[in-house]
């Protein structure tokens, strides 16, 4: 079963990317070697983000993350573990967890073509 | 009707052992429950025109297996179960004698998926009194003072994270074992406390309290060696062995203290003090232990005609010391006031409402308070502080006796309404 398993960071985690991309790295492989990376990506900072709404067929476009709040996505691993207990043991051991929150969700499965 | 009155009896004795089973092999406790009421309603039809079958359990079994079967061909989610569901069950012919008819009890499992720490708090009592006891969601939406729609949609949404984020039905390994037995205890205690504190009707509140005794019963022959699932065990059996000297003949409240101990239930008291004395053996002190081990000391009272107040102190410390609360806060400064007078007690209790301002809503705390108010003879403070007591009370009988006393119509009636002194 796929799990994403959601980074938040505090503005200031995303200024200290770069000291804490050793961490992540050494996550990202303890992840590859087990067997359970199925994928992932980090995001740039939520200065670079831009919120789109539809209402009424008309574009809303806004400067800015969804929601606005202090902790934001910063990325997000996708991870194949059997279940949720094996998924929470993975998502506690990432570097985000200790510092901001982690937000483990389960991946819709698609039907089978 | 001995096949009615047969398939209800099955109903209550085995719906959880039917549903933690069948919940093993298809991890969807939603789905396990839903065959098994279709085959409750089966052998409703069934059993009063063919006869009851020689082991209702497996009759039971084979029907909702043979349900979960039907679905999981339709609904490609559970396909994955066939083979699974389909195994051949060892012993799991109907016509098989009773006593050979046995297959493993795997409701500490399905204790421990209502109480994973993946499903929000408030609803983990419920569910176990839906999953594991079979209680139906207006019953239980009753005794938690909720809408039944509410409470039914709130059961669905846990068992649908159940399913969808696939919460394991395993037994935690040893390093998680403690803290999810933990959860458990807790869940069983916040639906025993839930009848207890709320102003629901009495018959319900009956019912909630029964049932969560009967978990904490199971709890304890399913976790032996986990002490403090025998501490709560005689916890409860504490509170259900005063439940006849609680109210008056006219329903007024009773407190403890003056509580005739003749009608206290002699049976439940010494049951609790054997499940106290197997878990004191472990020498692992915990939190319901102690509160067991307080409530021993008060039913001590039957036996010796008085209360020891030293050892309630000690052991309110130690429980303090180990998992501090409110309740038990206010409690400690009560039998302090026993053991030292009230001035000293009530500086202890205000000192106790400047290091934590949310005791301003406590109802023992200001039943206390007016208590002590009123032994050091400040009638008209005491008077304000019962008035803001009766105002907090939920209980109508606790109302009525907290102004029964702050008319001063019984001006020596001592001891707080209270849980932890109830």
């Amino acid at each position: 079963m796929q799990y994403a398993v959601l980074i938040y960071e505090s503005e200031q985690d995303f200024a200290d990317r770069p000291s804490l991309m050793p961490a992540y790295a050494a996550y990202s492989q303890a992840l590859a070697e087990a067997g359970h990376m199925a994928g992932g990506e980090a995001l740039q900072s939520t200065h670079t983000a831009t919120t789109v709404r539809l209402r009424h067929g008309e574009r809303q476009v806004q400067d800015g993350p969804f929601p606005d709040s202090k902790e934001q996505l910063g990325g997000f691993f996708l991870i194949d573990v059997p279940d949720l207990d094996a998924a929470l043991t993975w998502a506690a051991r990432c570097p985000a967890a200790e510092r901001c929150a982690v937000e483990v969700r389960p991946v819709l499965a698609r039907e089978a073509p | 009707m001995e096949g009615r009155r047969a398939a209800e009896l099955a109903a209550r004795q085995s719906f959880g052992k039917l549903v933690a089973w069948l919940t093993a092999r298809c991890g969807d406790v939603a789905a396990a429950e839903d065959a098994l009421g279709d085959a409750f309603l089966s052998a409703l039809k069934q059993w009063p025109e063919q006869g009851v079958p020689r082991a209702p359990e497996a009759w039971l079994l084979v029907a909702a297996r043979r349900r979960l079967i039907d679905r999981a061909r339709r609904d490609q989610t559970l396909e994955r179960l066939l083979p699974e569901l389909g195994a051949a069950i060892p012993g799991m012919d109907p016509e098989t004698p009773q006593n050979a008819m046995e297959f493993p009890d795997e409701r500490l499992r399905l204790l421990f998926l209502c109480s994973h720490p993946a499903i929000d708090p408030g609803i983990q009592a419920p569910l176990m009194l839906q999953t594991v006891l079979g209680l139906n969601a207006s019953r239980i939406a009753a005794a938690f003072l909720v809408a039944p729609a509410t409470m039914g949609q709130r059961l669905v949404r846990a068992k649908a994270k159940i399913r969808q984020a696939r919460i394991p039905f395993v037994l935690p390994g040893p390093e998680a074992l403690p803290a999810r037995s933990a959860a458990v205890l807790q869940a069983i205690y916040a639906a025993y406390s839930t009848g207890w504190d709320t102003a629901a009707e009495a018959a319900q509140v009956e019912v909630l309290t029964q049932e969560a005794v009967l978990l904490a019963r199971l709890c304890a022959a399913l976790l032996p060696q986990e002490p403090e699932a025998r501490g709560l065990l005689a916890l409860l059996l504490h509170c259900q062995a005063r439940h006849g000297a609680r109210r008056a003949a006219d329903g007024s409240y009773v407190p403890l203290l003056e509580q005739d101990p003749g009608l206290w239930d002699a049976a439940l008291i010494a049951e609790a003090e054997a499940e106290l004395t197997q878990a004191s053996l472990a020498g692992r002190p915990g939190r319901f232990q102690l509160e067991a081990a307080i409530q021993s000391v008060h039913a001590h009272r039957a036996v010796s005609g008085t209360v020891d107040w030293p050892a309630l102190l000690r052991l309110y410390d130690a429980l303090l010391a180990l998992a501090p609360s409110a309740g038990a806060r206010v409690s400690r400064v009560a039998v302090l006031a026993e053991l030292a007078g009230p001035e000293g007690a009530l500086a202890e209790l205000d000192g106790l409402a400047t290091a934590d301002p949310a005791l301003g809503d406590h109802q023992p705390w200001w039943a206390l308070r007016a208590h002590l108010l009123q032994r050091s003879g400040q009638a008209g403070e005491a008077l304000q502080a019962y008035r803001r007591a009766i105002a907090l009370a939920k209980d109508p009988a606790v109302r009525a006796f907290l102004r029964h006393v702050a008319q001063g119509q019984d001006a020596a009636a001592g001891p707080v309404p209270g849980r932890s002194a109830g």
